[in-house]
């Protein structure tokens, strides 16, 4: 049950957007972002799609996938849909029960839902194409003129890393956790709330014992292999920009020129 | 009355690219009062198939059958039948949660309804028949020794009486001392009870001795199904599938070959012995 979790889920295969430098798609990731708050009509939205489109396709990561993943945030999208729609002042068009719909609400909230799931989407394409470690290693890199300042960088991202690690062998451990609670009788689903949050303890105690003895377990290897920190550390593979990365870098630059001009000034 | 798999198929990560096959037409009939050793290599399938059993992975295709009854049925009473098909699984550390072992072993009968009284009285007979002594009652489970754990945790589920008991690899991870201690155990639960038994394992040293049938999975299929001794006549295809026979099959193989006229089919040191006496007896 808690395999279905896929959002932000690593996709194996191999693509171009795959083995692009993770400093890039990180970099893409905050830009396309920005982009989608800077644009305020339909035609930076229709570009933004069609960029998103493109790398989707680009990604290799069957469109289902994504999809399936964002089941969890739908409960999130409709209130701030339903909020937007019903709180913007402006022309009303329905009213019933004292709340009115209003037009500029209606374009208000279709384009934050847009806003929304293409946020989500794009993001979700970055940790869908980018193992953790890579990810961390981008992080790490792009943050690295801040240890100036001495910003623990180094530190951060190895617990960011340790903490992504983790979190599919914690489910995991949960599943199996459970369904050994389970063939006791155990009952996570039905009775009252109190009930439930009770239930959860048989779950909770081992998962947390669990995850302790990891912790120390790790510790312990880690000291075993000498591990002090950042200080003089070489990479075994070093991030090096490629052909590829410097063209995305360029098709990048171009969309967000192009998202500002069209999105934003022209229109 | 007995459990029956029938064209039971299981697919993992289903509609993904890690979409792997786990089961494949997997048939099986288990009756009453079997002890039976489920054996196969780690991603065999065999620990999905017990999963099976007590309703808490529903197979793809096919049907699971209890006491006549289809467990996937959507009427079916899942957290009943989980009570009588009792799975203890591989690490106690997944299941121990109370302050003391006690209550622990409590929780299972709680769970199904049973007053105070009844579920203690149960609990005090489980961690007897487990051989776990009074004095490690009132500790914290998170204090014992590996083995103890194990016992506390089969405790756990016997507290249930279920009629079918699953032991998902209970010697994994214990010394050789533990490792008989705990097949002792179960082969005198049985004993007691005479309730259906079927442990799981991916070494055949271990349940040769014991079991009366053995089932070896292979690659999500069943491969053999047959007493201990007519599987491990089959040395050579166990090997190519990274198990292997108990070390006096080869040895008396061994003999054989050697021209001397040796009973092959001994599975425990006692009866290779018998063998060879025989013999040299003759001889």
């Amino acid at each position: 049950m808690l395999r279905e979790i896929t959002l932000g889920q690593y996709y194996q295969t191999d693509s171009v957007i795959h083995r692009l430098d993770p400093r890039v798609k990180l970099v893409a990731t905050m830009l396309f972002i920005a982009s989608l708050f800077i644009v305020d009509n339909w035609i930076g939205y229709l570009l933004g799609g069609g960029f998103l489109f493109g790398i989707i396709k680009l990604s290799k990561v069957p469109f289902r996938f994504m999809v399936k993943g964002m089941k969890s945030l739908a409960m999130l999208l409709l209130i701030a849909l339903i909020f937007n729609l019903f709180l913007t002042p402006g022309e009303p068009l329905l009213s019933f029960w004292g709340l009115s719909i209003t037009k500029e609400g209606v374009i208000q909230a279709s384009m934050m839902t847009i806003r929304l799931v293409f946020l989500i989407i794009g993001s979700s394409i970055m940790t869908l194409t980018t193992t953790p470690n890579h990810l961390t290693d981008g992080l790490e890199k792009l943050l690295s003129p801040l240890k100036i300042f001495h910003v623990p960088v180094h530190e951060t991202a190895m617990m960011m890393s340790i903490a992504l690690r983790f979190i599919p062998i914690l489910l995991e451990e949960t599943d199996k956790i459970m369904k050994a609670q389970m063939a006791r009788g155990a009952d996570f689903e039905s009775g009252s709330l109190i009930r439930k949050v009770r239930a959860m303890v048989p779950l909770l105690v081992p998962l947390f014992l669990s995850a302790f003895r990891r912790a120390n377990d790790l510790a312990m290897a880690m000291e075993a292999r000498c591990y002090r920190g950042g200080e003089h550390r070489t990479k075994m593979k070093p991030l090096v920009y490629r052909k590829e990365d410097r063209i995305a870098y360029l098709i990048l630059v171009v969309y967000l020129t192009a998202s500002i001009c069209l999105g934003r000034i022209f229109l | 009355m007995a459990i029956i798999l029938n064209h039971v198929g299981y697919i993992y990560e289903k509609g993904t690219a890690m979409e792997t096959c786990a089961l494949k037409d997997v048939n099986l009939v288990i009756p009453d009062g079997q002890f039976i050793g489920l054996i196969g290599h780690t991603g065999s399938g065999k620990s999905t198939l017990v999963q099976l059993l007590n309703g808490l992975e529903q197979p793809d295709s096919g049907n699971v059958y209890y006491n006549g009854e289809d467990i996937h049925e959507a009427d079916y009473d899942k957290k009943a039948l989980r009570s009588r098909v009792g799975l203890v699984f591989q690490y106690p550390e997944h299941q121990l949660f109370e302050m003391d072992v006690f209550s622990d072993v409590c929780f299972g009968p709680k769970n199904m309804g049973l007053n105070r009284k009844e579920c203690e009285l149960r609990a005090y007979t489980a961690l007897k028949q487990v051989g776990v002594e009074d004095e490690y009652f009132y500790q914290s489970p998170f204090d014992l020794s590996g083995g103890q754990k194990r016992r506390v945790a089969i405790a756990g589920v016997l507290a249930m009486k279920p009629e079918v008991l699953i032991l998902d690899e209970p010697t994994a991870g214990l010394d050789p001392r533990g490792r008989d201690d705990i097949l002792n155990l179960i082969a005198s639960i049985r004993k007691e009870t005479g309730i259906t038994i079927i442990l799981v394992s991916h070494s055949m040293e271990d349940v040769a001795r014991y079991v009366e049938r053995i089932i070896v999975m292979n690659q999500g299929e069943v491969m053999y199904d047959d007493t201990p001794a007519k599987v491990f006549a089959h040395a050579q295809e166990l090997e190519q599938v990274g198990l292997a026979a108990p070390q006096v099959t080869y040895i008396l193989k061994k003999l054989e070959k050697k021209g001397i006229p040796v009973k092959t089919d001994a599975i425990t040191v006692e009866e290779a012995r018998d063998a060879i006496l025989q013999v040299l007896r003759k001889g």
